[in-house]
């Protein structure tokens, strides 16, 4: 959510039952003004906290001229002093699913080992490899699948223009109750899943599209159906979108007025057992 | 003059296409320079003049008006403004005596300390629907237990004590199956009976009364603060086992069907008590000293778990870093559910009375040779220091709510098996609340378990097993003694006719 936006969209998510305390809202008002500064982002974001066994992680988010590739992560464990987080790439991504497991310890520089060691075949002798992998390292990939997976934005609130540019609608008034109440109006702000082959879709689907809005991809169509709980929350005002796939993130959305937001405050854990759980 | 006057009269004819007076135009094309002032009007008069005809048009409102159809919200919002009413015939005394509520604000406010809650306002109006269930069902003690996400809306749960006197209206009776078995008998005895099933379905466990165990207080839930409360049914300990098993969403509606394998008996209303009750046994802890046992008099045969426990007057609260920092402070205060799925261990492999009277002795039970070993749980009141780990995670973890001003932080637990349900303490007050979606930790992932076996259709017999075919030449070689035999007997019988005739 919006760092200028912190003080009241706190609130509207704290339907899910975590909150920051006072102290936290106010050291992280003021240090991510700070943080703004120094990077020089355009926009800065409270991404949400990935709690650990012996200490939090506080995630910010900043975001440059592109909303949608231009981002950066860094992480806090007092809400004062931010680190940069390395960006996530395949080999990273590929080096955390191979040895992380269990929840989060709490310190950056906690190292995971898992030896794996393969099946005993006639031909080859057996190799076991270590694979290790740093906390900090595990922190951004998950960071960054979570944003991939299940970020949440209402449609409309930000177009693309022909350059290929994506950023904030200005005139963005907000969804009406009737369209909040379906899934189909909100989109993931992330790259698409197949760009190449893109669903198909019929003449008059194509119609009510709007190239400038709807660039990205429908929570509708999310795998598997059901991943997502759309509620509407404190005396029915705000609308609600919790994730079932990663259980702590929650987006928030008051119908007719532009304020949106989404936050994660969980375990940083996939939610694997999902389908046996519908 | 008259001239002019025609003139006027033949700019005031209204077109026949359009029904519109080029006098009426100029003069609003006029009005609208005058208001705007253009710039180098007279190059921009033509666009003018086509603008002003555009905005002629007018939608045809009809005189009747849509009435705005009344949201979902204000429906809610209706309800909860009768949350703030008071009641106008309860005096004043009253309300300042003792109530069964506990300070409201100020459990929200060290909640807020400790990053837990649900947002003041909605605090606020869960307290205000809390006072009213506390009004309208007489309970003598009640507090916020938490509350369940749901898929399609959550579960605002509260607990409460049983009023005194109250009766479990449902009672799961023990129908056993075998009546039905013994009428089958009595149909077929007369034809050919169908093997009979040696299937024995295990014993129920009995439930255990209300006011102990995992039924000791009653659970009311609403899906919104203002919404009336329903008050959940009792437990059983077979649906406490059964929810072990399973791991399902919870959908907001207390008649949805359970589906599961192993199947759950009951809808979503009882396996939403049973993982209260679970909740409740695994999170619910009290700073050491807090409460202390109560001493029972007179003798107990078993060495039955004490249950019950009182407040302890003299105690003073422990510093909030100690608390914080060791987990041996803290206790649980709610009974641990054994394995059976009851706090009380129940000896199932008892006889049923109808035998014993028989017998005439009772010490005959006792001697059983295979007599389940009794299950033992933890005593009530162990500290947290001895909860297991499960899957490499400690159990809790505790922090200071902030470490800037630790002089009057709050110590904050959070529990790691349930995600979800944290506790807080600060000098001579803690509380207990758990928010999340109402399932345990599971670790690497969840499978679900494997049917059993399917059993035998029928036991092993003489005339029921198979034996192998005679092959090609036994068949053979027994023909052929058939044949012999046959050809002997034939023979016999010549004889014997060749005989009689003979006589006659």
């Amino acid at each position: 959510m919006d760092a200028d936006s912190l003080f009241f969209s706190l609130d509207a998510v704290a339907g899910s039952g975590n909150t920051l305390s006072p102290e936290q809202r106010a050291a992280l008002q003021s240090s991510l003004l700070v943080l703004r500064r120094s990077y020089k982002f355009r926009r800065v974001l409270f991404w949400g906290k990935v709690l650990g066994l012996k200490q939090d992680y506080f995630i910010a988010q900043g975001r440059g001229e592109d909303e949608l590739r231009d981002r950066k992560y860094l992480y806090s464990l007092n809400c004062i002093d931010w680190f940069l987080l390395p960006p996530a790439t395949d080999s990273t991504v590929a080096q955390v699913s191979g040895a992380a497991r269990g929840q989060f310890v709490g310190d950056p520089s906690f190292v995971y080992e898992r030896v794996e060691s393969p099946r005993m075949s006639e031909d080859e002798a057996a190799q076991s490899h270590v694979n290790k992998v740093n906390e900090e390292t595990r922190l951004s990939v998950t960071v960054h699948q979570i944003d991939q997976d299940v970020s949440v934005v209402p449609r409309g609130a930000f177009i693309r223009n022909h350059h290929g540019l994506v950023h904030v609608n200005r005139s963005f008034a907000g969804l009406s109750e009737s369209e909040a109440k379906k899934l189909d109006s909100f989109l993931h702000l992330s790259e698409a899943k197949n760009p190449k082959n893109p669903k198909p879709r019929s003449v008059l689907q194509n119609g009510e599209l709007n190239p400038a809005m709807d660039f990205l991809d429908v929570l509708s169509d999310d795998v598997p159906k059901g991943s997502w709980s759309l509620q509407f929350e404190s005396a029915g005002r705000v609308c609600i979108l919790r994730s079932l796939l990663w259980l702590g993130l929650t987006f928030y959305h008051l119908p007719g007025t532009p304020q949106h937001g989404y936050v994660y405050i969980g375990d940083g854990t996939k939610h694997l057992d999902l389908p046996f759980m519908l | 003059m008259q001239s002019a006057a025609s003139f006027k009269a033949f700019l005031l004819k209204n077109s026949t296409e359009s029904n519109l007076n080029i006098y009426d135009h100029l003069t609003q094309l006029l009005m609208k320079v005058m208001d705007e002032r253009p710039h180098n009007a007279v190059d921009v008069i033509e666009d003018m003049s086509r603008d002003v005809k555009r905005e002629l048009f007018q939608d045809t409102q009809s005189t009747l008006r849509d009435l705005p159809q009344t949201t979902d919200a204000e429906l809610l919002a209706e309800q909860q403004c009768l949350l703030f009413s008071r009641q106008e015939d309860t005096d004043q005394e009253e309300e300042l005596a003792e109530t069964p509520l506990p300070n409201v604000s100020e459990i929200g406010f060290y909640l807020e300390q400790a990053g837990v809650g649900l947002g003041r306002e909605e605090m606020q109006r869960i307290f205000l629907a809390l006072k009213r269930l506390v009004e309208t069902q007489a309970l003598p003690r009640c507090r916020l237990w938490g509350k369940i996400l749901g898929t399609g809306s959550n579960y605002i749960v509260a607990e409460a004590e049983y009023r005194e006197g109250e009766e479990d209206e449902e009672q799961i009776t023990d129908e056993a199956p075998e009546e039905e078995g013994r009428e089958a008998e009595t149909q077929d005895s007369e034809m050919d009976p169908p093997p009979q099933s040696t299937y024995k379905p295990p014993l129920m466990v009995p439930q255990e009364a209300i006011g102990t165990g995992a039924n000791k207080f009653v659970y009311y839930v609403c899906n919104e603060p203002g919404l009336p409360w329903v008050k959940l049914p009792s437990v059983s300990p077979a649906q406490i086992t059964v929810a072990r098993q399973i791991r399902k969403f919870f959908t907001g509606r207390l008649d949805t069907p359970v589906v599961s394998y192993p199947p759950f008996p009951g809808n979503e209303a009882n396996y939403l008590r049973a993982q209260i009750a679970r909740i409740s046994a695994g999170t619910q802890v009290s700073p050491l000293g807090f409460y202390q046992a109560r001493e029972e008099e007179g003798d107990e045969e078993d060495e039955a778990p004490q249950d019950s426990y009182e407040v302890n007057p003299d105690f003073e609260g422990i510093p909030v870093t100690e608390m914080a920092e060791s987990l041996s402070f803290w206790v649980h205060h709610v009974q641990h559910i054994l394995q059976q799925g009851r706090c009380t261990w129940v000896n199932l492999a008892v006889k049923p009375e109808e035998e014993s009277y028989e017998e005439g002795e009772a010490d005959e039970k006792e001697e059983e040779p295979d007599e389940p070993e009794p299950e033992v749980g933890p005593p009530l009141l162990t500290p947290l220091s001895e909860d297991a780990e499960m899957f490499g995670t400690p159990p809790w973890s505790s922090r200071l709510s902030s470490t800037l001003t630790p002089q009057h932080a709050v110590a904050v637990l959070r529990s790691n098996l349930w995600p979800g349900a944290f506790a807080y303490a600060c000098g001579k007050k803690f509380e207990n609340i758990y928010v999340g979606w109402g399932m345990k930790y599971a670790g690497e992932g969840y499978s679900p378990p494997v049917p059993p076996l399917p059993q035998k259709e029928y036991l092993s017999g003489a005339n029921v097993t198979e034996t192998l075919d005679p092959s090609l030449e036994e068949e053979q070689v027994l023909q052929e003694a058939l044949e012999e035999q046959q050809a002997a007997q034939e023979e016999m019988e010549e004889t014997e006719d060749e005989e009689e005739e003979d006589d006659d």
